[in-house]
């Protein structure tokens, strides 16, 4: 009686065992923060890329609209990817798009966006990183979309592509 | 020359105060960062990583802790952004709860076993 007990407790251990390693195994180990519920914008001062002024974010986001903001850089390999998405998105009226760039090189950013194109009504420049931390992003590229209430409703990690331009348009819309 | 000499005494003393603010800020500033995670590094802390992440967030707790935020605050700052898998040493919330109860458990657990074992013995 008392074997059987002892093995049938043996039995349910390796059993739960086997059930958390096999959950663990097909989890993904890339960490995406969650975005359980809406998020006010962070409140920041940035320095404008074509000039060397400053703007405030209440500036930036003044207008009654959607806007994405989407974190780049020159030397991050799929933001080019992912940029003529972004040359699409730019062809809607309903959303604005913010870019921020991320610890980089001014000269080389001018000559990715000459080269590739300036999808972003409002360049910004983030070079210690700052503004993509205050927005919760840990990399580039990075996308996030604000509703009209001034909300982050969306993240998207890394670039994006024709089926999450859908989904945002399904949202703009 | 004696006022010259206390001139330079109290400006030896500034500088040496000042030296220990310093040196204050940097053992705040590193105990901040071993205990937060790099996000992107593989089982790193912010404090070992060199990564892009890693030196904006050390860029920013530099900032906060010149700027007098407590280490608490900070911390919060953090868990807001990037949720609690950010802080090495999780806080106890009903999402934790398991983590912190069930090593209590399971030492009580074996305590009880131990000492039934040792009063059988007897």
């Amino acid at each position: 009686m008392k074997n059987k007990l002892n093995l049938s407790i043996i039995i349910i251990f390796l059993s739960f065992c086997f059930v958390i390693f096999y959950k663990g195994l097909n989890n993904s180990n890339i960490y995406t923060p969650k975005i359980n519920d809406k998020k006010n914008i962070p409140i920041f001062k940035a320095k404008i890329f074509s000039s060397n002024n400053y703007i405030d974010s209440e500036k930036i986001f003044a207008e009654n609209s959607y806007y994405i903001v989407n974190i780049w850089a020159s030397w991050c390999v799929p933001c080019r990817k992912e940029h003529s998405s972004l040359m699409e998105l730019s062809k809607s009226k309903s959303v604005k798009l913010i870019g921020l760039n991320y610890r980089d090189n001014l000269k080389n950013a001018k000559k990715f966006i000459n080269e590739l194109g300036n999808p972003y009504s409002q360049i910004l420049i983030d070079n210690d990183g700052i503004l993509g931390v205050e927005f919760g992003a840990y990399g580039v590229p990075e996308t996030f979309l604000i509703d009209k209430n001034k909300k982050i409703i969306k993240k998207f990690v890394g670039p994006i592509n024709k089926e999450i331009v859908r989904e945002i348009k399904k949202i703009i819309k | 020359m004696k006022i010259l000499k206390i001139f330079l005494v109290i400006i030896l003393s500034m500088g040496f105060s000042q030296l220990k603010s310093y040196e204050k800020n940097d053992e705040l500033k590193n105990k901040i960062l071993k205990n937060i995670r790099c996000l992107i590094c593989q089982g790193q802390s912010v404090y070992d990583s060199e990564s892009d992440f890693a030196l904006s967030i050390k860029f920013i707790v530099d900032k906060k802790i010149n700027e007098g935020t407590s280490e608490i605050k900070i911390y919060e700052f953090l868990r807001e952004k990037y949720g609690d898998w950010i802080i090495y040493d999780p806080k106890l919330n009903k999402n934790t709860f398991v983590l912190w109860i069930l090593p209590l458990l399971l030492f009580l657990l074996g305590g009880a076993i131990m000492l039934k074992k040792l009063v059988f013995k007897n």
